[in-house]
């Protein structure tokens, strides 16, 4: 393939990253998302806007989050030399306020009153849920059935936080159907109402807007790795739900060719066993929720449901620009099954006393993979996205611990 | 561009030249399963259907409500797939060659079966026109057009959401009739003030001189008489499908005469298109 000379340009005005993106709704939603994309167009170009978000980064979210040398776990692995990049420290726990905070901003630009929200682990709803309260405006936060059951904490979280949460039945009760709920619910309430998606995926502007919220992380990278080994490091990794964590990490180094780039998805119990969330290495491309991406999906186009681990991973499609960065070669897509992340999880909390997230889990997993082959001045930077407080119940369960949970 | 001469044209002209509007049905290809839905299927022109929209199942259904998405749940779970939907088309044909029959859906499924394949097999089956409701004009590269080459119709989604700007830029491509959507929301929940329905019909007739057809939010014979009175078509869908998902066991299972039951709802509100003055 050949090489491009900017991998930073993209989208292009119809909202497309090469065949991949698009703004794939219906008419009766489609002067909202034209609304949206207008109003960011404005706000992306104003100064004011940034420096009001940046404002809330560091008085309310508490950035820049340090970039860490994880000493312990680099003499372990023997390779590579490892540095976490620690938003699991911000404000709720991931990076997902950074999206939250300036999406907010850019629906009380546009005079909305209403907010509305999916969730899948719960993290982007509590996020949501957080910015909603900090503004005084009403949230809704829909989430799946089963999710509501096996993120017990943070619907009560959100609760707290003044949300409204309405369980998903529809569909299978998932990630997909609350996302299905929530674009429901805008086409029925048009006027006042604002929706907060929590990836880099979804109807133009959203893939790309999410993305320049995100990416304050890979920003602030440049910056520290400089600072710590005046040059810029030689691998990123970052895992996938719907890849916003990681695009906001990878972006800022797209066109820095020597810096090599790797997503880890979810392969839950195996990609080859089909209980996976692997949309990269095991879908296809479709058109789902605003934009043609990769997709798990069946031979007749219908959508399937993943299977993680993490409820935060368990989505069957993918950003589209990390579709288009698959295909075009610039980054590179793995995976990583339960029981690796598991493995991980615990490897970390032991070694390095962080508890990490079950979604960052993976792309340590893959990190503990490659580094030992490495040499010693290879510099890894990996995404520590969230921390793992709301998974402590998950992981007890997964290690036969009793746990409490009441 | 040129319109392509399909059924849905021709019907609309004889519905001119009988001085009324149309009633159009909606039911999901293979809902309850395959074998009741053909028997519906063919059922439907008897009935006084003038136009149908087969729902193409879809797992995610987002600009349908409760009832609609869970039709199309039940007719996936029953193996209902596009090319059978396609199938069902071609037995519908050997019956009847004049009934126009349109594709509702949602893009997947087609853009999967590849859409050069699926076009050249729907039109060989005998479909006239596509609504799919998650391709607006930003998009229209991906289907519409290559639709309107095949010799078929694509039919454009019109909200009130949609503006006077935007409108003629919905309609530049559209063909065979346009659909206004008469509230802003899912399917099969609210109902539309007719006034208001009124004022955007004449909003769409000053674009275009196609005929407009109004759905979302129409359930009753009384409805439809409203509707027949300020548009070319109304359509009924949710409806329709509700007298399915009442006569279902605990297995979804359809109770004997399910089929009967939905064609006379079809009987009743092809009264309404007959009695209102237009
Ligand atoms: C901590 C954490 N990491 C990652 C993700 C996955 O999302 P994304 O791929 O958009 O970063 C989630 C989603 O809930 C999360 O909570």
């Amino acid at each position: 393939m050949n090489k491009l000379n900017t991998y930073r340009a993209g989208v292009d005005d119809d909202g497309h990253f090469g065949i991949y993106g698009g703004r794939y709704v219906a008419e009766t939603l489609m002067p909202l998302i034209l609304a949206v994309d207008k109003a960011w167009n404005e706000a992306k170009d104003d100064d004011d806007f940034w420096a009001e978000f940046n404002h809330y980064m560091k008085h309310y979210v508490g950035r820049p989050s340090p970039l860490y040398l994880a000493t312990r776990l680099t003499e372990h692995l023997g390779g590579a030399k490892i540095y976490f990049k620690r938003d699991e420290l911000n404000h709720t726990g991931a990076h997902k306020i950074n999206n939250t905070i300036g999406q907010i901003l850019l629906a009380r630009r546009m005079g909305k009153r209403r907010i509305i929200a999916e969730t899948g682990a719960g993290q982007h709803g509590v996020a949501a849920a957080t910015v909603c309260a900090l503004f005084g405006l009403p949230c809704i936060v829909y989430m799946g059935e089963t999710d509501v059951e096996r993120q017990a904490p943070n619907v009560f979280r959100m609760k707290l936080l003044g949300a409204e949460v309405r369980p998903v039945t529809s569909g299978t009760g998932t990630l997909k159907d609350a996302m299905n709920e929530a674009l429901r619910d805008w086409v029925s309430n048009v006027e006042d109402t604002f929706y907060i998606i929590g990836t880099a995926a979804g109807p133009h502007p959203y893939p790309s807007m999410v993305r320049d919220f995100q990416c304050i992380i890979g920003n602030e990278v440049r910056n520290q790795i400089q600072e710590a080994e005046g040059r810029l490091p030689d691998s990123l990794v970052a895992c996938l739900g719907g890849g916003s964590n990681a695009i906001g990490l990878f972006h800022p180094f797209l066109d820095d060719e020597d810096v090599r780039i790797i997503g880890v998805e979810a392969a839950g119990h195996g990609v080859e066993t089909g209980q996976h969330c692997a949309s990269l290495t095991g879908g296809r491309p479709g058109v789902l929720h605003g934009n043609r991406t990769y997709l798990l999906q069946t031979e007749d186009g219908q959508i399937l449901d993943g299977h993680s681990i993490s409820a935060g991973l368990d989505y069957p499609g993918i950003g589209p620009e990390h579709s288009w960065l698959r295909d075009t070669g610039r980054a590179e897509y793995v995976s990583v099954t339960d029981e690796e992340a598991l493995e991980a999880f615990q490897l970390c909390t032991r070694m390095e006393g962080i508890i990490p997230a079950l979604e960052p889990s993976h792309a340590l997993a893959h990190v503990a993979k490659i580094a030992p082959d490495l040499s010693n001045d290879h510099i890894m930077v990996m995404n520590m996205c969230g921390r793992g407080d709301k998974d402590i119940f998950t992981v007890a369960r997964h290690l036969g611990v009793g746990v409490n949970e009441e | 561009m040129s319109q392509p001469e399909t059924r849905i044209g021709r019907r609309f002209q004889a519905l001119r030249e009988e001085g009324r509007s149309g009633l159009v049905t909606f039911l999901t290809a293979g809902d309850p399963d395959p074998d009741t839905a053909l028997e519906i299927f063919k059922g439907l022109p008897a009935a006084g259907a003038d136009l149908i929209e087969v729902g193409v199942p879809f797992s995610d259904p987002m600009a349908d409500g409760p009832a609609i998405q869970a039709s199309s749940l039940r007719a996936l779970k029953a193996g209902m797939t596009l090319s059978k939907t396609l199938d069902a088309v071609r037995a519908f044909r050997e019956e009847d060659d004049d009934t126009p029959i349109i594709f509702m859906g949602y893009y997947n499924p087609f853009y999967i079966y590849g859409v050069d394949k699926f076009l050249e097999d729907a039109k060989g089956a005998g479909v006239d026109g596509f609504i799919v409701v998650d391709l607006p004009p930003e998009e229209e590269g991906e289907f519409c057009l290559p639709t309107t080459a095949a010799g078929m119709n694509f039919i454009y989604l019109t909200a009130p959401t949609t503006t006077d700007e935007r409108l003629p830029r919905v309609l530049q491509n559209a063909s065979g009739f346009v659909y206004f959507v008469s509230i802003t929301g899912i399917t099969g929940t609210r109902s539309a003030n007719t006034d208001a329905v009124a004022g955007h019909v004449a909003r769409i007739r000053n674009v275009t001189d196609l005929p407009v057809a109004v759905g979302f939010g129409i359930k009753t014979p009384e409805q439809v008489a409203e509707i027949a009175g300020i548009a070319d078509a109304a359509v009924v869908g949710s409806a329709l499908v509700n007298i399915i998902a009442e006569n279902l066991d605990a297995n979804d299972k359809p109770a004997a005469g399910t089929a009967d039951k939905v064609l006379s709802l079809v009987s009743e509100l092809a009264k309404g298109v007959r009695s209102a003055g237009t």
